[in-house]
């Protein structure tokens, strides 16, 4: 390993330190706050505090709301990661497979990347609303009943589909990337061996694209986990009833729009723990059986 | 097993023409090698006869059977790639068995056949191996090894060895000899390097721009080559080609003036006509002065250890022209040397200036 050896003792910490700032600042501190935080009882105007154990925790996890939250959380990531992803493999492979105006379609799928999460969840919306959504008028005129306003299933379609479509073009990009690393000729061996088209996505190239798939698998879990927020409340609000409330939108809910703290922030703890041990998982059983070339 | 056949096969990419129209007849167990310079088309012309690449217009026969509009898993053929191709993800057992498993053999079967292929390219220990844990040498191996378990009616080799050491290049030039005259397979083999195609080739192909300039027996193309880019591309150093015409009374040519070649026993034609002559370096030979049909001077001499190349001008002031000759490496030769030289009238080659084909 070659070392970079520094003039000055000190430079190596200052060229450090704007990051390390950021990510104490914007990181550790509101953790450390919201595991403090977890600990105590405070009332909603902040004049009384008091320190009670892990009794946040149990309140917590003995909520058949939370329980419900959870539920709705899963649920929710798995299909919008799953969509996505598998949509935008889809794009991905049919875009290479055009000779002619390549670059136009690429470009094209990449924009809805640039729209922001509470913008893209009011597209959405304005689409599918029951009264003057523009798709909500073929459902409705196909026999569905269509309303995500009083249906929960229905609510949960329109999030995800939000969430899916949104991140769609991140995953086509990485997915093209990674397509385009494939060496042709593979291909053309597995044709010549006598694959079939379906076949040789099947057993040469997914297996191939796994690195890709991974990284995207923990990234869109961790952007549905999170970066869909905006989307939830701009859509649904985490109703109707809580059928969409995820972890995220009851940690905002029960702390600044109910102000119960000591909840909120015992629930943050968890969804940290939850994510940490999910990257981990995911880091350990599924990356061992990806082959990185 | 099967023969193999090109009708007037053509192939265009858009406005550009790439293949002009290639007809060849390939008997069964028949080893063909395909060779050209680079950008010729030798690799197209195999890929359309693996179904990699649509044809333009002509027909492909595989055992008798059109295949123009056949995929390539519907053509029964094997090949092998440059790069060779091989799975990354996939062991070397598994990529042996690729073919074999898309075609829904038996367990048994495969394993069988994979172990038979692993025996004779010596695989044995590798079976579980990733192709990145192999040398250059082994994944070509495998490479074959993947072309012969499926026991196709055809071979297609794309420059198999040209990602090989010289050394290794040799070695594994005499095992696919070896393994084709074993296994009897018919095989099209594209190569840039004439050493390799002399050697493995029943038959050659000689391309050039698109076109098969010749289609003979390695001897005979070098022998007889078709046309001054034939008889430049095989053999090495390449044949000296000089402009000359037929001698007055028509019994030999002149070559320049003060230079001429006696040739009583050839038909020549009409005296004064002008053609391009050849003679390869090894047919030129060191006599005495009253003997020789010309003086050369030596300007450069290239050491090879069996033989010398001597590079000569046929006078002392001329800067152009480069006439190679190879003389037994242990004979003096030195650059400013006089050489009085004779050529083989045996191995003699006439051109037309303006087709550049053979005349006699
Ligand atoms: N997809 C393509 N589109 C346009 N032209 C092409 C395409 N593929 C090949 N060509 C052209 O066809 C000609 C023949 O190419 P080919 O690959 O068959 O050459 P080759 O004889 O195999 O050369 P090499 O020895 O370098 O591999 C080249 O001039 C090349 O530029
Ligand atoms: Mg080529």
């Amino acid at each position: 390993m070659n070392r970079a050896t520094f003039p000055h003792k000190l430079l190596p910490y200052l060229l450090l330190a704007p990051q390390l700032a950021v990510t104490l600042i914007f990181f550790y501190w509101p953790a450390g706050q919201a595991l403090k935080q977890s600990l105590l009882r405070e009332d909603p105007f902040g004049l009384k505090t008091q320190f009670v154990g892990l009794a946040n925790f149990k309140r917590v996890l003995a909520d058949p709301a939370y329980v419900n939250s959870i539920k709705v959380t899963v649920v929710f990531s798995l299909a919008t990661a799953f969509i996505s992803m598998a949509i935008a493999l889809l794009l991905a492979v049919q875009a290479e497979k055009i000779i002619r105006g390549k670059t136009l379609y690429r470009t094209l799928l990449i924009w809805p990347y640039a729209v922001a999460p509470a913008i893209a969840g009011m597209l959405w919306l304005f689409m599918f609303n029951p009264s003057f959504g523009t798709l909500a008028y073929p459902l409705r005129s196909m026999g569905i009943n269509w309303d995500p306003l009083l249906n929960g299933p229905q609510a949960m379609i329109l999030i995800v589909a939000a969430a899916a479509w949104k991140q769609i073009s991140y995953n086509f990009l990485f997915f093209v990337a990674g397509l385009q690393a494939i060496p042709q000729t593979l291909i053309e061996a597995a044709a010549i061996d006598g694959a079939r088209a379906a076949r040789r996505f099947r057993t040469i190239v997914f297996p191939l694209l796994a690195p890709i798939t991974f990284f995207l698998l923990v990234i869109n879990t961790v952007y549905a986990l999170f970066d869909t927020f905006g989307i939830i409340h701009a859509v649904t609000a985490g109703g109707p009833g809580k059928s969409t409330e995820t972890l995220v939108y009851k940690v905002y809910n029960d702390g600044f729009v109910n102000l119960i703290l000591g909840d909120s922030a015992a629930q943050s703890v968890i969804l940290m723990a939850i994510v940490i041990a999910l990257t981990a998982l995911q880091f350990r059983y599924i990356e061992r059986r990806v082959h990185y070339g | 097993m099967a023969t193999i056949a090109l009708k007037d096969v053509r192939k265009n990419y858009g406005r550009n023409k790439v293949i002009h129209g290639v007809s060849l007849d390939v008997a069964d167990h028949e080893f063909i090698v395909i060779v050209g310079p680079s950008g010729c088309g030798k690799s197209t012309l195999l890929r359309m006869v693996a179904g990699l690449e649509e044809i333009t217009s002509g027909t492909v026969e595989i055992g008798g059977r059109v295949v123009n509009k056949l995929e390539p898993r519907e053509r029964d053929i094997a090949m092998v790639f440059q790069n060779y191709a091989l799975y990354p993800h996939m062991s070397v057992f598994d990529n042996m068995a690729y073919g074999l498993r898309n075609a829904r053999r038996s367990k048994s079967e495969i394993a069988l056949r994979v172990a038979n292929a692993a025996k004779m390219l010596e695989l044995g220990s590798l079976l579980d191996r990733k192709p990145r844990a192999l040398s250059g040498g082994q994944r070509q191996r495998v490479a074959m090894g993947r072309a012969l378990v499926r026991d196709p009616a055809a071979f297609l080799f794309d420059e198999p060895l040209s990602n090989l050491d010289a050394k290794l290049r040799v070695q594994m030039r005499l095992e696919i000899k070896a393994l084709q005259r074993n296994v009897g397979t018919t095989s099209l083999y594209v190569t840039h390097d004439q050493v390799e195609a002399m050697t493995l080739a029943d038959r050659l192909v000689v391309m050039n721009e698109g076109k098969a300039e010749q289609i003979d027996t390695p001897m005979k193309v070098y022998s007889k080559p078709a046309s001054v880019f034939v008889a430049g591309f095989i053999g090495s150093p390449a044949m000296n080609i000089l402009e000359a015409h037929v001698g007055v009374d028509a019994r030999g040519i002149a070559i320049r003036s003060g230079v001429t070649i006696d040739l009583p026993e050839m038909n020549l034609p009409n005296a004064g006509m002008p053609l391009l002559f050849g003679i390869r370096p090894e047919h030129i030979s060191v006599t005495s002065e009253e003997r020789a049909d010309m003086i050369l001077t030596v300007a450069a001499v290239e050491t090879l250890g069996a033989d010398t190349l001597a590079h000569c001008r046929m006078a002392a002031n001329d800067k152009g022209s480069d006439f190679v000759l190879r003389v037994p490496g242990m004979m003096p030769v030195y650059a400013g040397q006089r050489l009085p030289v004779m050529f083989d009238r045996k191995a003699v080659h006439f051109f037309d200036v303006k087709t550049r084909n053979r005349l006699f």
